[in-house]
């Protein structure tokens, strides 16, 4: 270990320390802290949010909630888990490529979304929900309501 | 000198880990660059560029996917399938579609004494539209004008050409050449000119007989002297585009023009009227002696009846979506049935999963094609009728009445039956057509027992 101390330091050392310049100069390129914010125009770091982004802006909900509001649930550890599994997923995709040109809501998502709604809308709603909402998709809000936060 | 081997495992992971990281990076990078320039002129392109590898070479994602429509591939009940034939001297084809007279007997019966009852095969992708055009029988065994090519061949830069610079007098010369001398000037399939403007790429309008028909149309609606190169939104130009050619037509007179007959609509009727003003026929039949009228692949004049039509979706938007390659969005040039790619197609407006989607075309098909046999079968019923009525011997006047009803019957069927998308681009107005078609066929049938009521009764004991 004596002789080989200084040129291990370096064998170990020089790899972490580009794996770490390297990592924070493409998190920085990225905009990889968009993940961590809440404005809803991070969303649009990327490309197939945009047009989601631009029909919110004329939604009935923009005044009333923007994108982590409906699509990322409210406590704090559960919504950064849920902001790195999408975010992971996301970066996946994008990267690979291999996802629809339309893109479709997940299950979990969507009943993050629909849970949502009812953060502000329970009581409303009381007397009309069916008893598995949140795992039907033909009873949910949005299978009517389907572009008050965004067309499509 | 020994390493111990845990620093060497760690330094080749961090070293890979790094790796891998910069790639992420450099596709990032590139993803960035893509969305930032769409275009880089590589070309020069001008007026009489008609070669789509020249276009392709600034826009090599439209021009790829442009190529692609040499794929043959079966919907449910449409789309083509590649058979293969032995080519010969006349005929060099060696993979073409299904014949569908030979499928249909009673389409064969319809349009007996004309081309189109001695060759008839379901159409391909526009890859195949000039050199079908050139083998088929109908042009090989019958003399045709070169008015076909109107359609079956990129014709913007040959207009010019032929015209001197005037469009309408290179449309004239082209029709009145024969198809032989016509399609010596044929060089390409519809291509990027003639639906493209090679300094700016919007969409224009090249053939000179969607120009006249529009405009008789916009008249006959109150729109005086329309141009739909200088008036059309867009988003109409990503339907005029294609109603250039998708369309019914017929040729007038000597000089064989081609008119789109739409002086007074676009409905079944309202064409018909126009064929009646204008007294026009295609052929006789050649069992029962009606005057007739061939009816083509009126994609506009029925997508132009229906729903979508009507929420303002234009032929591009299901048949050319959107789509993404790497950070940039093209248009697919790709031209092909949305049932081949209705995530891009039908998703973006309809959120169903795409079985749920295709279940939904189908059964609208299977309806269209219910209605349609039953339609084809009365048609023939008629035919037989005529035919008999005229061998007994029943004068021309007798016979006139069920002859115009073979006449309007056969334009009607023809019309949704030569209409590509299988009676989903205007569900309930296909239908109505069929409907008027049988009622149109049973009076016929009555005026023949009224013709003859001393024969049919004179057969029943």
């Amino acid at each position: 270990m004596q002789g080989a101390g200084a040129l291990g330091t370096a064998l170990i050392g020089v790899p972490l320390g580009v794996l770490l310049g390297v990592g924070l100069y493409t998190f920085g390129y990225a905009r990889g802290y968009s993940y961590l914010l809440d404005e809803p125009e991070v969303c649009t770091n990327c490309h197939v949010m945009q047009q989601y982004y631009d029909s919110w802006l004329r939604s009935s909900h923009r005044k009333a909630a923007a994108c982590n509001d409906c699509h990322t649930p409210h406590a704090l550890a559960p919504k950064y888990l849920t902001k790195a599994v999408n975010g992971f997923n996301h970066s996946a995709a994008f990267t690979t490529g291999r996802f629809p040109d339309q893109i479709r809501i997940k299950d979990r998502n969507r009943r993050l979304a629909e849970q949502a709604c009812l953060r502000c809308h329970e009581e409303i709603t009381a007397a009309i929900r069916a008893p598995h909402q949140a795992d039907d998709e033909s009873f949910s809000c949005v299978a009517c309501h389907a572009i008050v936060g965004h067309a499509q | 000198m020994k390493l111990d081997r845990r620093i060497v495992w760690t330094a080749a992971v961090a070293a890979i880990l790094t790796l891998a990281l910069t790639a992420l990076l450099v596709s990032i990078i590139e993803r960035k660059q893509e969305a930032r320039h769409t275009f880089f002129r590589v070309a020069e392109i001008d007026e009489d560029t008609e070669d789509p590898a020249v276009w392709g070479r600034n826009f090599p994602l439209q021009y790829d996917s442009w190529k692609r429509t040499v794929d043959m591939v079966r919907t449910r009940y449409g789309g083509s399938e590649a058979m293969p034939r032995n080519p010969t001297a006349a005929d060099p084809r060696e993979r073409v579609s299904q014949e569908k007279i030979e499928e249909d007997p009673r389409l064969k019966r319809m349009w007996l004494g004309y081309p189109f009852s001695v060759d008839h095969r379901e159409d391909r992708g526009h890859a195949y539209m000039l050199i079908d055009a050139r083998y088929t029988k109908r042009v090989l065994e019958f003399n045709q004008p070169g008015t076909c090519l109107n359609c079956h061949a990129s014709t913007a830069v040959l207009y010019r050409r032929l015209g001197g610079g005037d469009i309408f007098k290179g449309f004239e010369a082209l029709n009145a050449m024969s198809f032989a001398e016509a399609v010596k000037y044929a060089t390409h399939p519809v291509a990027c000119v003639d639906c493209h403007d090679p300094q700016t790429m919007r969409l224009r309008i090249t053939r000179p007989a969607f120009l006249e028909g529009i405009r008789a149309l916009k008249a006959a609606q109150g729109v005086p002297n329309y141009d739909p190169n200088a008036m059309a939104s867009a988003q109409e130009m990503r339907t005029f585009v294609c109603a250039q050619c998708h369309v019914e037509y017929y040729f007038l007179g000597p000089q064989k023009r081609l008119v789109y007959p739409w002086s007074k609509g676009l409905r079944a009727e309202q064409m018909f009227a126009h064929y009646e003003e204008a007294a026009h026929k295609d052929w006789v039949h050649a069992e029962t002696g009606a005057p007739l009228l061939k009816a083509q692949h009126p994609e506009f004049e029925m997508f132009s009846q229906g729903i979508h039509a009507r929420s303002g979706v234009a032929c591009a938007d299901c048949h050319m979506p959107y789509k993404r390659e790497g950070g940039m969005k093209v248009s697919d040039h790709h031209v092909r049935s949305p049932l081949l790619n209705i995530n891009r197609a039908c998703q973006s407006c309809h959120r169903f999963s795409e079985q749920e989607i295709k279940d939904r075309v189908e059964e609208i098909q299977s309806r269209f094609i219910e209605a349609r046999n039953i339609a084809l079968d009365a048609l023939v019923d008629l035919i037989e009728e005529l035919s008999r009525a005229r061998a007994l011997g029943l004068a021309d006047a007798q016979l006139a009445p069920a002859r115009q009803a073979q006449r309007k019957a056969q334009f009607f069927i023809d019309l949704v039956e030569a209409e590509n998308s299988i009676g989903f681009h205007a569900p309930g107005e296909m239908l109505r057509v069929l409907t008027q078609a049988l009622d149109i066929i049973r009076k016929g049938q009555v005026s023949l027992r009224q013709a003859q009521p001393l024969r049919a009764t004179s057969a029943s004991p």
